[in-house]
């Protein structure tokens, strides 16, 4: 069958089981997207007012559903404007593809209109991309990109298809769907190292991280630390790994963390680390992290074995695999009151933080949110305190429910995303938690909100002001506010409304739980403006390279 | 404790797999002291030789970060005493009727090659490991070295494992 290049990646789109797509029209791509107006009852293409929007919705669709996300952009600055988005996807390990289109053949490298070396500039943060320059070989290439976004640790694939490679005809051939193929387990000789390693441990302790979600280990992470009788600490790429209500799970560790996870941590003699990266943020000080305790460490690329922290042993494969791997082989410790002391620190005073509850603040805020919503209701955020405060207060209940941008920290990232995990959850219920700072870089989408109706709710916690930056200035630069308090006017109610949404205020807890219980009886988008004191911290702060001896507990 | 180790490396022979090697090792930090790559008998795929430098731990990395790399098919790490090592050199020379001679000799005595002579200059073609390359020059520095290009080193396993028999790890 004879089919023209941009018949081909639909082909592919249907082949590889994608129903939804998110982009931006423009000259380079409109072979592609005569296409999609064809197709338009097998593929919903989600159009944002913004390429970078297009990016991260495709991120949280990836997120939440587990299938690689599909985001389309023309030549030039809708291939520039990807950038973000898809670096956010590589630190994160987030399945995604990306289709460019470019200029024709014959105009490459003449610095022709919109024409951009796209797969220059995503080298380093695509696991691979490609540029088709042969038609014949644009199936292939397209099949190899989407089985390369999902296997082994995911992560964006950018395609960048000429103009006139999307008109020029080919024979092509359907090939079945590629599954996600990860049934890498360990090696024997490791395995029989690791289990003496725990065998030897009188206070293991789990850290599990983003990887967890990914493989869909949850169950298998909590039959572990049922038999080891140990805590879960996790990371914020982790944090919805495990209910969050879970007697084991201790929170998230690192800088903005738990008092407990951290400290029971420090405490431990064995870290037994599951699909995690070991961020700086997560571990502080390094040596310190490693110092009196050993290190397991179980990831599906073997290059994280090493990279930050020195492991003991170490587990390549696919996490499932290997948790069941390990209690299968009859994994077991020495024995200890390991639980008791655990259960000291849970229960000691300083991992009690809690804001006043009678006033509207971050916490109530997010309190007041979290007992609306269902388990499986997804969160998105933005990046700053509100994200942490995010982390800290919500209760996650299910995987793959908090949807944040953990590697890059990408203010702007959580509209975009929420579009995209909303869609993903077939147009359910989503929150979106967001501060003025972040809201103001890529509101925009709250158009693309509206045109599809999609029922999001947006709650700023307005601070009037940048307000993680500002906690540092307080706490690291003697209070010298440069650049962070803003002279903004911005009615975010009025603002939403202008847009077609519904916009609310909340000044005070009443006024907070009332706006709430009439924006989620509302089928569309919605905002509620928050209004909180730009001094309120984010607390307890390990500080940059710190240990848990530095822990700021009150300020 | 910084050691030099040299890396070969099969890779697809194919347009910016070199950009992809070589921005790995900008990005990451690590170094390259020396980077030679051609083609090899099955023209698909090209063969790198890199020399860098790094404790055990950084070259640890360096193998497994290269072997994320969709286009790089086997890293292989040379074990000095089984690896031959040569590198080619390309140097010209001030050769003056009265010092000709005398450069000849030099030569001679590195089983250089002269292969190319002028009124007033030569140019010397040698090969061998980097430390005889090193010393050729110093020898010829008295007379005036006008040009000098070195291609980087490249090496071969003396043992029986064949690079492209290495059978590389499903991506």
């Amino acid at each position: 069958m004879q089919l023209t290049g941009a018949e081909i990646l639909i082909k592919i789109f249907l082949e590889q089981g994608v129903d939804c797509v998110f982009g931006y029209p423009g000259g380079s791509v409109l072979n592609i997207y005569d296409e999609l107006y064809k197709a338009q009852d097998k593929i919903t293409h989600i159009t944002t007012c913004h390429e970078q929007g297009a990016a991260h919705a495709a991120d949280g669709y990836a997120r939440v559903t587990g299938r690689p996300g599909v985001v389309i952009a023309t030549s030039g600055p809708g291939a520039t404007n990807l950038v973000t988005g898809i670096a956010n996807a590589y630190l994160d390990s987030v399945p995604m593809v990306a289709i460019t289109g470019n200029v024709a053949r014959a105009l490459i490298g003449r610095d022709s209109f919109q024409e951009v070396d796209i797969t220059g500039i995503t080298m380093p943060i695509t696991k691979h991309n490609y540029m088709v320059k042969d038609v014949s070989c644009l199936a292939d290439t397209l099949r190899g990109a989407f089985k390369l976004a999902i296997s082994s640790r995911p992560g964006p694939v950018l395609v960048d298809i000429p103009k006139d490679i999307q008109s020029a005809h080919v024979e092509y051939e359907p090939k079945p769907e590629i599954q996600r193929t990860n049934s890498l387990k360990a090696d024997e000789k490791s395995l029989k190292t690791a289990l003496e390693l725990i065998a030897n441990s009188k206070r293991p302790y789990i850290y599990a991280g983003g990887g967890v979600v990914n493989s869909d280990a949850s169950k298998e992470l909590i039959a572990l630390a049922d038999i080891l009788d140990c805590p879960i600490g996790t990371s914020m790429m982790g944090l919805s790994a495990v209910n969050n209500d879970h007697p084991r799970h201790l929170g998230m560790t690192g800088m903005h963390g738990r008092y407990a996870a951290s400290k029971v941590l420090s405490m431990s003699d064995l870290i037994i680390a599951v699909g995690t990266r070991f961020s700086d943020r997560a571990t502080g000080n390094k040596q310190a992290y490693q110092l009196g305790r050993k290190v397991l460490h179980i990831d599906i690329d073997p290059a994280e074995i090493g990279k930050n922290i020195v492991a003991d042993c170490s587990l390549i494969g696919d996490v499932k695999y290997i948790l069941t791997q390990l209690m299968e082989a009859g994994v077991s410790r020495t024995p200890s009151d390991w639980a008791l002391q655990v259960e000291k620190v849970r229960q000691a005073p300083d991992n009690h933080l809690e804001m006043d509850k009678d006033t509207l603040n971050p916490q109530t805020a997010i309190e007041a949110v979290n007992v609306r919503l269902l388990p499986e209701e997804v969160i998105a955020t933005d990046v700053g305190q509100h994200q942490l405060w995010t982390a800290q207060y919500y209760r996650f209940r299910r995987p793959r429910t908090f949807i944040t941008s953990g590697g890059l920290g990408t203010m702007g990232y959580g509209f975009g995303a929420a579009i995209g995990a909303c869609i993903g959850r077939g147009k359910k219920r989503t929150v979106l938690f967001t501060s003025d700072g972040s809201f103001h870089m890529n509101m925009n989408e709250m158009a693309t909100a509206v045109s599809n109706n999609l029922p999001i709710t947006v709650v700023v916690l307005n601070n009037q002001a940048l307000g993680m930056v500002r906690q540092w200035q307080t706490l690291f630069y003697e209070k010298r506010y440069s650049n962070t308090s803003l002279n903004r006017k911005t009615d975010f109610a009025r603002l939403a409304d202008a847009f077609g949404a519904k916009g609310f205020n909340a000044s005070d807890l009443n006024s907070m739980n009332q706006a709430l219980d009439e924006a989620f009886q509302i089928e569309g988008p919605t905002l509620i403006d928050v209004c909180i004191g730009c001094d309120v911290k984010v607390l307890p702060m390990i500080p940059p390279g710190g240990t848990i001896d530095d822990i700021i507990l009150k300020g | 404790m910084e050691d030099k180790f040299t890396l070969s490396i099969l890779v697809n022979n194919e347009a910016g797999v070199l950009t992809r090697v070589s921005s790995l090792f900008g990005r990451r930090g690590y170094n390259i002291d020396s980077l030679s790559v051609g083609e090899t008998e099955d023209p698909s795929l090209a063969r790198m030789t890199i020399l860098s430098r790094g404790d055990i731990a950084t070259r640890d990395q360096i193998i497994k970060q290269l072997q994320k790399l969709v286009d790089v098919k086997v890293v292989q790490l040379m074990e000095p005493d089984n690896t031959v090592i040569r590198e080619l050199m390309l140097i010209k020379v001030n050769a003056e009727l009265a010092t000709r001679a005398q450069i000849h000799q030099v030569v001679d005595v590195f089983r250089a090659k002269v292969v190319n002579l002028s009124t007033t200059n030569m140019t010397i073609e040698i090969t061998g490991e980097k430390s005889k390359l090193d010393a050729f020059v110093s020898n010829l520095v008295p007379y005036g070295i006008l040009e000098l290009c070195r291609t980087g080193i490249t090496a071969i396993g003396r043992n029986s494992d064949i690079l492209n028999n290495i059978e590389s790890e499903e991506k």
